[in-house]
C-alpha cells in the first residue's frame, strides 16, 4: 500500500500565494458543531458496559514514610471489586496528594466509602514547600556553576546605567477543565483497551506496556476529544497503570478513573516557579552591554527547569547562575512553552525597568537593540510596529507613572517571545475510495487546537475537493503512528504528512485517468471536484468518474513527516502589548486591551490560528493576575485545590483582545510552524510592564494581586497607599 | 455506601420534627450551593438531609410601604435581584446581590442559605475545624496563610471571615430575622444572628440544629441614601476581599444617622458605630467619607498576610458612602 512518489522532492511544496483555495482562510473548525451541541465525546463521557469506578487514597502529608496500610474493611465492603496498594509500607512519600491505595467499585460513592475506610499509618518527615528563598532550602538547593559570556565585569564598568531588581513567578498548575483520567478494560487476558485523555495517543501503548508486562501492540488507545492538556498529559500516569491493574483484578471489567478537581490541581501538573535577581548594564542611549542573573525556582522533587536567560536579547556580556530547589510541592510537568514565560518575565521586566531608568520609551529601547535578537530581528521590528499601531502605543504611552487625577491609573507594557514549532514525526494513511470518498487515518489527537480541521483543509486543498468530502479519523493508536502534541509540533507534522499523502495519491490517480483524458499524468490537475488538463479545462472528468477507474480497489497512500520537500520549519517570533488600568487605592488590576502579533510561517486555518492566540492571552491573563499554587507551610498541603481560590480569568476579566497574524512574503515560504505555545509566553511580562508603567513602580512578582500591588505602592511611598 | 436519608417536608413544623437536636446528625438543604460542597469535601456527614424547598410559606417577596419588605428564606438571589421594589427601596441589598456573579448560583442560592452558609476559610474546608487548629492545637491561620482572613474581630480563636454578602446591607437596614424551632418562633435583629464562636462546639450563627430561618423582615424605607461597595479581584465570580454597605438618614445634605456594615473582614458582618458616628451632622464630601473609612478600620489588625485588607475595607467604606449620596456614581 505504500508507494513513493516518482517526482522530485522539489515538487512537495505548498501551493503558492494566489493558488490557495482554503489554506490560510478563516474557516470554522470541523468539529465545532459537535462540541457546542454536546455531541463530542470526551474521556469523561465514556461509559462502558459493566464499568467500575476507581478512586485513589492520597497522602495528606507532604513528606512521610508509610508505616502500615490496612485495607481489610474496604476489601469486605459490598460493591468493592478490587483493591490495589500503589505504594506499600516502607515507601517514602514526597508530596501531599501522592497515590497510596486504589479501589474499584460499582459506583463512585461506594468507591469513596472504601477509600475512607482504609487506615494508613505514616511516619511524618520534615517538608519544604516554599520556593522563594534558596537560603532556606538547605541541601535541597542545587546550585549550578556560574556561566560567563564575554567579559561581564568590564562591561558593567563600562555601562553608564545599571539597574538591578528581583522578579519572579510562582508555581502554577495546568488546571485542565477536563481532569486527567481514563477508562481501562481488558478485552481478554492479553489485550487492553484504553480510553484516555491524552496528548500522545501513539505513545501511550508503549508507556503502559512495560509496567503491565504485555506487548505494546496489545494495547489500544482511543480518544476523541480532550478538555485541555497544556503539556500535562503525555503520560498514562501512575493512575493510568493502576486503572489497568484494577481492571485486571476485577476480571477485566472497565475501570474509570477521572481525577477529582483537587487531585487535578495538587498532582496532575504544575509549572515550575522562577525567581531572579537581575542586573542589566547599558549605555545612556540604551545600547545593552551587560547582563547578570542569579536565578532559582522549583518544580518539586525534580527541581524544575532552567529559564533561558537573558531571553531573546543576546546581550554580549553575561554572568548567569541558577539554583534548582527540590521541594515537596508535587512534580512539575511541561506547561505550554516550558521555561519561556519565566524567562520572558525575568528579562522583559528587567529591560522595562532599565528603560524607565533611562527615561526611554521601552519600545524604543527594544528597537534600539533589535539586532541582539538575531535572525528574527526584522520580524520583531515589523511586529513591534504593527502591535504599536493596534494598541495606540504612541498616543497612550507615557513615562512611568500615570500622573492623571484619581485612583485609576492606566499603563502600557510590551514583551516579545520566540518558540520552535517544527512539525513532528507523523504518518497518515490517505484512502481514496472508488466511490470518490476520501478518508485519512492517523493516531494523532486534537488538543482543541484544530488538528482535524487543519488535516481536512490540507487534504481538500490538495485534492481539489470541498472540505466536507474529507473524513479525518484520529485518536486511535491502531491508525498510523503520529507524534505527541507537545512543543507546538502537531500542525507542522500532520499537515506535512497529509500534503505528501494527498500529492502522492493524486499522482497515482492521474496515472490511472491520463489515458482516458488523452493526456500525460503530469499535465493533469485536480480542481473544483474535477480532474482536468492544465490550460485546457474542457478536457476533464468529475472526481467521481476519476475514482471509479480504481475499480474494486481503494487507493491508500502513506504520507510521512519528515519527508521530501520543506513543508515545515522552526522558529517564530511574537510581540504582545497590554493596556491596563490599576486602581491604586485597592490594587485591583483590570485589562483594558491586549494585542498579540504573531508569526507561525504558513497558516493553514486563520481562524483556529487566531483562536490559539486568543486562548493563550486569556490563559496568560490568568497567570499574570490570579494563578498561584498556594502551599501551606505548616501542613505542607495545597490550600487552593479548587476553582474558587485557584482563580482563572473569566469573560469579564479579559478586556478587548486583538490578534494579528503575520502572513505573506517572508512568512509563508517558511512552511507550517506550530503555534500552541508561543502566544502564551508574553502576557505575564507585558501585563507586569503595563502595571509598572501605570503605577510608577514595579510589582516584582506575579500574580499581580491587590496585596502585591498595594505593597509595591507602599514601598514606593507617596500618598496612594492611604487613600 | 454511606447512606443519607432525604426528607422533603411540606410544612415548617414537619421540617423541625425531622431535624435532630445535635449538630452533625441532620442538615437543612435549601439551594444546596454550599451544602453540597460541604458534603463532598467531607466537612459534614449528616445521616439525613431535610430539604426545605417544598415549604411554600418560606417563599415569596412581599412589600408594603408601611410595613416594609418581607423576604421568605427561600427567595433566590436572582428573585431578589429581579424585584424592582428591592432595587428601588433597598439598593444596597440589590447591589450586594449583584456581586454574586454566577447566574447558576443566583438561580439556586437562597437568601436564607446566604445568611446560613458556612465560612470559606481554606483550613475549615480542608477539615481542620472552624477554628482551624492542627493536632498540636496551633492555629493554622496564625501560623499559615491568612491572606483572606479577618482583620477585625480577630482576637481569636476564630479568624475566618463571614462569607455572606447579603448580611451587611440587611444589617444596615436594621432587618430582623425569624427562626422557627421546636419551641416556636424566635425573632432577632439580623446582626444578633451572627456571633464569633469561642470553641469548636460553637457556631458562627445563633441557630440551633433543629431550627430553620423562615423569613427576613426589613423596615419600611425611610428615604435613606444607601449603597454597597465591594472590592473584588475578578469581575467573574469571586469572593469579595472586603465590602461595605451603608444606610444614611439624611436631612437635606446633612446626615442625621448612619449604619455602616463591612463584610468579609471579620468572623461576623462588622457593624461600625465608630465610622457611623463620624458622619452624623456632616455633609458628605470625599474627606468626610475618607474619615469614616479611617474610623471603620481603626481597630483592625493584620494577622501577617492580610494587612492589605485593612486598606481595602477603608476604601470600601469610603466608596460605599460616596456612592450612597451620589446615587451610584463612585
Ligand atoms: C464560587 C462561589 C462564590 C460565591 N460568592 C459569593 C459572594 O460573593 N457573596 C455571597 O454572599 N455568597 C457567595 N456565594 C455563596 C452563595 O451565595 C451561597 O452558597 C448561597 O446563597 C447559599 O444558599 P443555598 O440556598 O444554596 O444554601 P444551601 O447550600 O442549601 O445551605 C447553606 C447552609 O445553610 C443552611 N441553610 C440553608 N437555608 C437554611 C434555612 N432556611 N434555615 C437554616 N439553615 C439553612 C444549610 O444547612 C447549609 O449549612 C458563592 C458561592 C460559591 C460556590
Ligand atoms: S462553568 Fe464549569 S462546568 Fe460549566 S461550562 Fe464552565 S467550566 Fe464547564
Amino acid at each position: 500500500m505504500t508507494e513513493s512518489r516518482s517526482s522530485s522532492p522539489a515538487e512537495y511544496t505548498w501551493p503558492e500565494r494566489g493558488h490557495r483555495r482554503l489554506i490560510g482562510k478563516r474557516l470554522s473548525r470541523v468539529d465545532g458543531p459537535a462540541k457546542v451541541s454536546g455531541k463530542a465525546t470526551y474521556t469523561y463521557d465514556v461509559h462502558r458496559p459493566g464499568m467500575l469506578y476507581g478512586k485513589i487514597l492520597r497522602s495528606p502529608y507532604a513528606h512521610a514514610r508509610i508505616k502500615s496500610i490496612d485495607t481489610s474493611r474496604a476489601e469486605r465492603m459490598p460493591g468493592v471489586k478490587a483493591v490495589h496498594i500503589i505504594q506499600g509500607p516502607g515507601t517514602e512519600i514526597f508530596w501531599a496528594g501522592d497515590e497510596i491505595v486504589a479501589v474499584a467499585a460499582v459506583d463512585e460513592p461506594t468507591a469513596e466509602d472504601a477509600i475512607r475506610s482504609i487506615r494508613v499509618e505514616y511516619e511524618i518527615l520534615p517538608h519544604l514547600v516554599i520556593d522563594t528563598d534558596p537560603q532556606r532550602a538547605g541541601d535541597m538547593a542545587k546550585p549550578t556553576a556560574e556561566e560567563i559570556v564575554g567579559d561581564p565585569d568590564a562591561a558593567f564598568r563600562q555601562a553608564e546605567v545599571v539597574v538591578e531588581g528581583v522578579y519572579g513567578l510562582p508555581v502554577i498548575t495546568h488546571c485542565c477543565l477536563e481532569s486527567h483520567g481514563l477508562v481501562a478494560e481488558w478485552e481478554d487476558e492479553e489485550n487492553l483497551l484504553v480510553h484516555i485523555s491524552t496528548q500522545a495517543v501513539s505513545s501511550i501503548p508503549n508507556q503502559m506496556a512495560r509496567p503491565l508486562g504485555i506487548p505494546a501492540g496489545n494495547i489500544r488507545v482511543k480518544m476523541d476529544h480532550i478538555g485541555g492538556g497544556f503539556g500535562s498529559k503525555f503520560s498514562p500516569d501512575r493512575w493510568g497503570i493502576v486503572a489497568a491493574r484494577l481492571s485486571k483484578l476485577a476480571g477485566g471489567r472497565p475501570v474509570k478513573i477521572m481525577l477529582e478537581r483537587d487531585a487535578e490541581l495538587m498532582v496532575a501538573g504544575a509549572r515550575p516557579s522562577a525567581y531572579g535577581r537581575i542586573k542589566v548594564g547599558a549605555k545612556k542611549d540604551g545600547t545593552l552591554l551587560a547582563w547578570e542573573s542569579t536565578s532559582w525556582g522549583t518544580g518539586g522533587m525534580g527541581g524544575g527547569g532552567r529559564p533561558p536567560l537573558p531571553y531573546i536579547f543576546e546581550i554580549p556580556n553575561q554572568r548567569k547562575q541558577h539554583t534548582a530547589i527540590m521541594n515537596h510541592m508535587g512534580s512539575a510537568r511541561a506547561w505550554r512553552a516550558p521555561n519561556h514565560p519565566q524567562a520572558c518575565l525575568l528579562t522583559m521586566a528587567a529591560l522595562e525597568d532599565l528603560a524607565a531608568e533611562l527615561e526611554m520609551d521601552p519600545l524604543d529601547l527594544f528597537l534600539k537593540n533589535i539586532e541582539l535578537t538575531g535572525r528574527r530581528a526584522e520580524i520583531y521590528r515589523q511586529e513591534l510596529q504593527i502591535a504599536a499601531d493596534l494598541i495606540g502605543w504612541k498616543t497612550h504611552w507615557h513615562p512611568r507613572g500615570d500622573q492623571s487625577h484619581g485612583p485609576m491609573k492606566r499603563g502600557l507594557g510590551l514583551a516579545i517571545h520566540t518558540w520552535g514549532g517544527r512539525g513532528h514525526a507523523s504518518n497518515c494513511d490517505l484512502t481514496i475510495h472508488p466511490d470518490g470518498s476520501v478518508e485519512i487515518k492517523l493516531a494523532s489527537q486534537d488538543l482543541g487546537t484544530g488538528t482535524r480541521t487543519g488535516i481536512t483543509i490540507v487534504a481538500a486543498e490538495t485534492l481539489g475537493l470541498p472540505m466536507d468530502r474529507i473524513k479525518v479519523m484520529i485518536g486511535d493508536s491502531r491508525y498510523p503512528a503520529s507524534g505527541p502534541s507537545g512543543g507546538s509540533t502537531t500542525i507542522g507534522g500532520v499537515s506535512s504528512a497529509t500534503r505528501r499523502a494527498a500529492l502522492d495519491a493524486l499522482d497515482q490517480l492521474f496515472a490511472k485517468v491520463a489515458p482516458a483524458l488523452n493526456a500525460r499524468p503530469e499535465d493533469l490537475e485536480a480542481v473544483q471536484g474535477r480532474i482536468r488538463v492544465k490550460g485546457d479545462p474542457g478536457r476533464s472528468m468529475s472526481w467521481e468518474q476519476a475514482c471509479a477507474t480504481l475499480g474494486g480497489m481503494p487507493l491508500t497512500v502513506r504520507g510521512r513527516n519528515p519527508g521530501p520537500g520543506n513543508l515545515t520549519s522552526s522558529g517564530v517570533g511574537g510581540v504582545q502589548m497590554a493596556d491596563v488600568s490599576v486602581d491604586v487605592e485597592t490594587g485591583v488590576v483590570r485589562i483594558n486591551k491586549m494585542v498579540a502579533v504573531q508569526d507561525c510561517g504558513l497558516i493553514i486555518d486563520m481562524k483556529t490560528a487566531e483562536s490559539q492566540c486568543y486562548g493563550a492571552m486569556i490563559m496568560g491573563i490568568g497567570y499574570a493576575l490570579y494563578e498561584e499554587k498556594i502551599m501551606d507551610q505548616l501542613t505542607g498541603r495545597m490550600l487552593n485545590p479548587n476553582m474558587e481560590f485557584y482563580k482563572l480569568a473569566g469573560l469579564g476579566d479579559v478586556g478587548e483582545l486583538i490578534v494579528h497574524m503575520m502572513t505573506g512574503p517572508g512568512y509563508d515560504e517558511r512552511g507550517v510552524i506550530g503555534l500552541g505555545e508561543p502566544p502564551v509566553i508574553s502576557p505575564g511580562a507585558a501585563i507586569s510592564n503595563a502595571v509598572a508603567n501605570a503605577i510608577g513602580v514595579r510589582v516584582p512578582f506575579l500574580p499581580l494581586t491587590p496585596d502585591r500591588v498595594l505593597e509595591a505602592l507602599h514601598k514606593k511611598g507617596g500618598h496612594h497607599a492611604t487613600h | 455506601m454511606r447512606p443519607i436519608e432525604y426528607a422533603s417536608p411540606r410544612t415548617k413544623e414537619q421540617a423541625v420534627r425531622l431535624l435532630a437536636s445535635t449538630w452533625g446528625e441532620t442538615a437543612v438543604l435549601a439551594g444546596g450551593t454550599d451544602l453540597l460542597s460541604l458534603l463532598k469535601d467531607d466537612v459534614i456527614a449528616p445521616r439525613r438531609l431535610v430539604n426545605i424547598k417544598e415549604i411554600e410559606e418560606l417563599r415569596g417577596i412581599a412589600f408594603d410601604p408601611r410595613k416594609g419588605l418581607r423576604l421568605g428564606a427561600l427567595v433566590t438571589i436572582e428573585e431578589l435581584l429581579d424585584d424592582p421594589r428591592v432595587r428601588q427601596h433597598y439598593s444596597a441589598l440589590a447591589e450586594a446581590a449583584e456581586g454574586i456573579r454566577s447566574p447558576q448560583i443566583r438561580n439556586m442560592g437562597t437568601v436564607g442559605g446566604d445568611l446560613c452558609q458556612r465560612p470559606r476559610c481554606w483550613y475549615f474546608r480542608a477539615g481542620f475545624g472552624l477554628l482551624a487548629r492542627d493536632a498540636q492545637g496551633r492555629s493554622l491561620v496564625l501560623h499559615g496563610d491568612n491572606r483572606y482572613h479577618a482583620i477585625l474581630g480577630n482576637e481569636g480563636p476564630a479568624y475566618f471571615v463571614s462569607p455572606s454578602s447579603l448580611a451587611p446591607p440587611l444589617i444596615a437596614y436594621e432587618a430582623r430575622l425569624r427562626l422557627f424551632g421546636p419551641g416556636g418562633t424566635r425573632e432577632m435583629p439580623v446582626q444578633a444572628f451572627f456571633r464569633i464562636p469561642q470553641s469548636e462546639e460553637e457556631r458562627e450563627h445563633d441557630l440551633r440544629p433543629n431550627e430553620i430561618v423562615t423569613e427576613i423582615l426589613i423596615p419600611p424605607p425611610r428615604g435613606e441614601a444607601s449603597a454597597t461597595y465591594e472590592v473584588r479581584q475578578r469581575e467573574a465570580l469571586d469572593w469579595p476581599l472586603a465590602t461595605a454597605s451603608v444606610a444614611l438618614q439624611m436631612d437635606g445634605d446633612r446626615v442625621t444617622a448612619a449604619r455602616i456594615v463591612m463584610g468579609h473582614v471579620a468572623p461576623i458582618p462588622w457593624l461600625s458605630p465608630e465610622a457611623a458616628q463620624t458622619l452624623v451632622n456632616k455633609t458628605i464630601t470625599e474627606d468626610v467619607a475618607q474619615a469614616a473609612g479611617e474610623a471603620a478600620v481603626r481597630r483592625a489588625r493584620s494577622l501577617g498576610r492580610n494587612g492589605y485588607k485593612i486598606q481595602l475595607a477603608r476604601v470600601a467604606v469610603k466608596r460605599a458612602i460616596l456612592r450612597a449620596v451620589q446615587g451610584g456614581a463612585r
